[in-house]
């Protein structure tokens, strides 16, 4: 975590960028991807565990969201719906939406981040999860990507821009 | 190989401020001079150069009594391997308080439902307002007690960043793009940011020693432009408010933030930031900004169509004045805090 994080502020601090497209991330996919997780192409993880499925952002969001300084959440007792946003994260100047990978409802919002949002950054997905949902359909969770696809996935996103 | 055609077609509008006071107790007028540039994008495609027709930008009125908004729109549907077009928006200052967060408002509103690009050149406010990012913390922020007591008006805007405090002497630049509108960027804060100071770039070339320092347009290591976006799953928002001129009495109602660029090395307002003013005439700066964007975007063929207001829709923006009565308890927690008081 801490040689990508070099890498990624190296890379910013000697402003290398092309002549032509100045803004090009030149930051590749170091990210770290774990297996027996799902992903969503907005770059949200889901661990589905009995009736409960945990959800936060992944290494790689967080990674090119930058130090996250303040996290909005939703309440228990409310409901996702797949595909859409359920809150957001701010990181220095940017909000950003975070979205649901799966329908359901919140049964469990992390209130740690409120104290400490960067845990997004050290602990995406352990100790910066977000919310527990109690999943209303079990074939959303199957259409959602693994480990591996993800994985591919954030590659070939890094290398098309 | 058909020859590359670069079409613009820029249309100006200049509107004429009212002042208007306004007797509620948060009684401000704020005035907006609207500017609304159609500017034409011209992607060029791989061995294929795409021409756009011209066509005339029509404004209409957008609904609001004591009209103050003009929207240009395109009635038109993307057509398939054409370049996407950047709107303008006009605005025309509006005698009735609250028009700053009509603005945000409505950049919310474009944000969250419109499909098209927008670039939104406002001309300033009329008194000063105090405008704050997503997360601000009144009591970390602000002196509120110089704040209740002059009635400075204090908005939560639904962009991230920090606080910012703008008037008649501040012009605010808004792009609002769909995530596939400008090549190869990822929608992420620090692309975004990079791409924005590249147009910028282009606009101030060499002047100054322009340059984004962490998040800031600055002229050597002194602040003129902030910056905040929004990212949502299809598009994102930047917009900059740029520090033509300031009051420095002005700067008496924010504190130093916590959180502050490390180049800033602890400086006090007065040090930290520069007026636009002294190195480029305003008029100059809104030409080549929309110089610039032209560069990137090109006009499509536009037709007005109307547009809905956020209370003709079931969008709820966030962005909202602090009432008085927060700023207050903000104020007083921070008080038994420092007493120890539960």
């Amino acid at each position: 975590m801490a040689l990508r994080m070099w890498a990624s502020s190296t890379a910013n601090a000697l402003k290398i960028s092309c002549a032509s497209k100045p803004y090009l991330s030149l930051s590749r996919c170091f990210s770290t991807v774990l297996d027996g997780l799902k992903y969503a192409e907005s770059h949200e993880w889901v661990k589905h565990e009995g009736s409960v499925a945990t959800i936060g952002i992944t290494d790689h969001a967080q990674d090119h969201l930058g130090e996250v300084v303040f996290v909005e959440l939703p309440e228990p007792g409310g409901s996702v719906s797949k595909g859409k946003g359920f809150g957001a994260v701010e990181s220095v100047k940017a909000t950003s939406d975070v979205n649901s990978p799966i329908s359901g409802e919140i049964v469990e919002v992390n209130s740690k981040l409120s104290e400490a949002p960067g845990l997004i950054n050290s602990s995406p997905y352990e100790e910066g999860w977000m919310i527990k949902v109690k999943p209303s359909s079990s074939s959303e969770l199957e259409s959602l990507m693994g480990s591996k696809e993800y994985t591919k996935f954030c590659e070939e996103e890094d290398a098309s821009h | 190989m058909p020859a590359c055609i670069h079409e613009l077609f820029v249309e100006f509008i200049v509107s004429v401020y009212h002042r208007h006071h306004h007797t509620y107790m948060h009684a401000f007028g704020i005035g907006l001079t609207g500017l609304v540039v159609a500017l034409g994008y011209l992607m060029k495609q791989k061995n294929h150069h795409i021409s756009l027709p011209l066509q005339l930008l029509l404004p209409r009125r957008f609904g609001i009594t004591d009209s103050s908004f003009y929207v240009c729109g395109p009635a038109l549907k993307d057509i398939k391997g054409k370049s996407p077009s950047l709107k303008f928006e006009r605005r025309k200052k509006n005698t009735r308080p609250g028009i700053l967060v009509r603005q945000l408002h409505i950049e919310e509103q474009l944000l969250r439902t419109s499909s098209e690009n927008w670039c939104i050149i406002n001309d300033g406010t009329n008194d000063p307002t105090i405008v704050m990012g997503f997360s601000g913390k009144p009591a970390e922020l602000l002196e509120i007690e110089s704040v209740l007591h002059d009635q400075v008006p204090v908005i939560r805007r639904f962009t991230g960043g920090g606080t910012v405090i703008v008037d008649h002497q501040t012009i605010f630049v808004t792009f609002i793009c769909n995530k596939e509108t400008v090549p190869d960027l990822q929608p992420y804060p620090r692309p975004i940011m990079s791409w924005s100071s590249s147009l910028y770039s282009k606009v101030f070339g060499g002047i100054g020693d322009f340059h984004l320092r962490e998040n800031d347009y600055v002229f050597g290591n002194h602040k003129f432009g902030g910056n905040a976006q929004s990212i949502t799953k299809n598009k994102w928002i930047h917009h900059t408010s740029f520090l033509w001129d300031f009051d420095v009495r002005n700067m008496a109602y924010l504190k130093l933030p916590k959180l502050a660029p490390a180049y800033r090395s602890a400086r006090g307002h007065l040090d930290f930031i520069c007026r636009l003013k002294d190195y480029m005439p305003r008029s100059t700066f809104i030409d080549k900004t929309v110089e610039a964007a032209g560069t990137q975007f090109s006009l499509r063929s536009l037709e007005l169509e109307a547009v809905v207001t956020c209370s003709e829709t079931e969008f709820r923006p966030s962005t909202r004045f602090l009432t008085n009565e927060e700023l207050a308890a903000a104020a007083a927690a921070v008080s038994e805090q420092q007493l120890g008081l539960p």
